[in-house]
């Protein structure tokens, strides 16, 4: 069984007065350890999938389970929201404390952990994520990269076994955009750590094992980085910005030029060079 | 302009006060505010300023900013003063002018209560100075622990003050990007007079309540998502600790109190 399996979701929002469901039928497997990215523009439903993997929502219609653990039955709730930890978008809403160290410790206090205990995973986590040394810094002291770095310590510090981070980059300057990238990346890479990641910057889904395109509610593709990015129209009809150099590449072809699928520029370098 | 606002008037130092536990520190200020209303004498006050005397001199903050934090309740003071001058009769008479006049009675009482004032406020204040506002938190929280039976929730209110001195920067911030974002757009919020200076912050307030609430919204998802449910069951990164020289002072100031008070 995939860590996170979900089957047929509906989700309709209790006070939304359109008719359209904010989800339809999502049928979607995610693997433990790999690095998912869901893209979508605006409304098209990608954070409420965000919260249904947390139990912050649960499904109208269907069924998620995480790690085997149903979230429509209540008793998993915890559990799950241990073993998914969630990222969110303004960096300034979620941390908790006005000590760094007390951010990250939040998570671990609200399990009951040890206090000796709590000391050991608050470093290792700020160590991760590359803020070891910021233990006593107060949040709005740091940039906003930092913060969104500490928030993902704060995660890891509950020793999850899937991180979804939803759209954890949206406010932050190119900076802090690469800070975060390359934390979640290395995580996943080398601490073996599953992550969903929500964006709408299709260039943070090149490094993808699976892509998942999102419109209007709805699941339009899946796929490797490399399958999606060549429906270069589609992916703009649903106001998706795609990559310079992907495009670059498509409109080559489309001038009879053979050229490989192309996903970053260091690629395109290497193909026309 | 908001900036420049400094949150409690903690300053951090290296010395013995500073390192007493934040609970005893509490419970001590308590017990010198109650003994400090069982002293009729001014004797017993010049006691108490010797006492605050030698704490600040022990604490390592400078005297300076000691009496510094007395400057917000100077109105109130002189208030209080002149009140008691002019009001309180009784004693001899010392001047008066058709219908007012001041009498030695007041004059007393109301040197009397100024230098009341002035101590407690030197008290709490010494321990805002020297105990750091989590400290504080967490100190009132473990206080009112016991009271956790009669369904008063403790752990829940210092996580309300530990999240209120979190947001304090954020919002000041964002309070002066709004006020930057209305002058851009022609707002005034320096002439006239007060009922209009009051009436000009309403725009700045309005979006400020508006975002806050959001902010609210987004931190509770966020606490939930981190399987916040409630102080049952939590345990803490820093848990206070009592140490010999906790009970040493606290007995020390139990003497002390006493003495004053039946002196």
């Amino acid at each position: 069984m995939s860590l996170i399996e979900i089957n047929g979701v509906d989700f309709l929002y209790q006070n939304d007065n359109s008719d359209r469901p904010a989800l339809q039928n999502i049928n979607l497997q995610i693997e433990a350890g790999d690095f998912a990215v869901i893209i979508g523009s605006n409304g098209s439903g990608k954070s409420t999938l965000a919260k249904l993997l947390n139990v912050l929502l649960t499904p109208s219609k269907g069924e998620i389970f995480v790690s085997g653990l149903n979230t429509n039955n209540r008793d998993n709730t915890w559990k799950i929201r241990q073993k998914v930890g969630m990222v969110f978008q303004n960096p300034d809403n979620q941390l908790v404390a006005s000590m760094v160290e007390d951010d990250v410790a939040f998570g671990p206090e609200n399990l009951g952990v040890p206090s000796s205990e709590i000391r050991k995973r608050v470093d290792k986590a700020l160590e991760m994520v590359g803020m070891a040394g910021f233990q006593k810094f107060a949040p709005h002291k740091l940039s906003g990269g930092q913060k969104q770095r500490v928030a993902i310590a704060g995660v890891i510090a509950m020793e999850p076994e899937c991180i979804v981070l939803d759209e954890p980059t949206a406010m932050l300057d190119p900076q802090g955009r690469k800070e975060v990238m390359e934390t979640v990346e290395y995580l996943n890479r080398e601490k073996g750590i599953t992550v969903v990641h929500i964006t709408h910057f299709m260039e943070e889904a090149v490094d993808a094992d699976q892509v998942i395109v999102m419109n209007q509610g709805k699941i339009l593709h899946k796929g490797s980085p490399k399958s999606i990015f060549r429906l270069v129209e589609q992916l703009k009809d649903v106001n998706l910005d795609i990559p310079v150099a992907v495009e670059v590449a498509e409109y080559l072809r489309r001038e009879k030029i053979e050229i490989p699928d192309i996903l970053s520029i260091d690629e395109l370098v290497d193909a026309l060079c | 302009m908001l900036k420049d606002i400094t949150i409690g008037q903690y300053i951090a130092r290296d010395s013995i006060i500073h390192a007493l536990d934040a609970r005893i520190k509490i419970i001590i200020t308590t017990i010198l505010i109650i003994a400090l209303f069982t002293i009729d004498t001014f004797s017993g006050f010049g006691f108490f300023s010797a006492f605050i005397l030698v704490v600040v001199l022990l604490s390592k903050i400078s005297i300076k900013k000691v009496l510094k934090g007395l400057k917000p309740i100077l109105i109130l003071v002189l208030f209080t003063l002149f009140i008691h001058i002019f009001l309180t009769k009784g004693g001899q008479v010392l001047w008066s002018w058709k219908f007012i006049s001041i009498e030695s009675e007041g004059v007393y009482t109301g040197f009397f209560m100024v230098s009341r004032i002035f101590i407690l406020i030197l008290f709490t204040s010494l321990l805002t100075l020297t105990t750091s506002p989590l400290q504080l938190t967490d100190g009132i929280e473990y206080i009112l622990s016991p009271l956790k039976r009669f369904g008063v929730p403790a752990s829940e209110l210092s996580m309300m003050m530990t999240i209120a001195l979190r947001f304090i920067p954020t919002l000041l911030e964002e309070a002066d990007k709004i006020m930057k974002a209305q002058q851009a757009r022609g707002a005034d919020f320096e002439s006239g007079n007060l009922i209009q200076r009051a009436k000009s912050l309403i725009p700045l307030l309005v979006p400020l309540f508006i975002s806050a609430f959001r902010r609210a919204d987004d931190l509770a998802l966020a606490m939930e998502s981190r399987c916040y449910r409630g102080g049952e069951g939590r345990t803490r990164l820093h848990e206070l600790e009592f140490r010999y020289y906790d009970f040493i002072a606290l007995i020390i100031i139990v003497i002390l109190a006493v003495a004053v008070s039946f002196y």
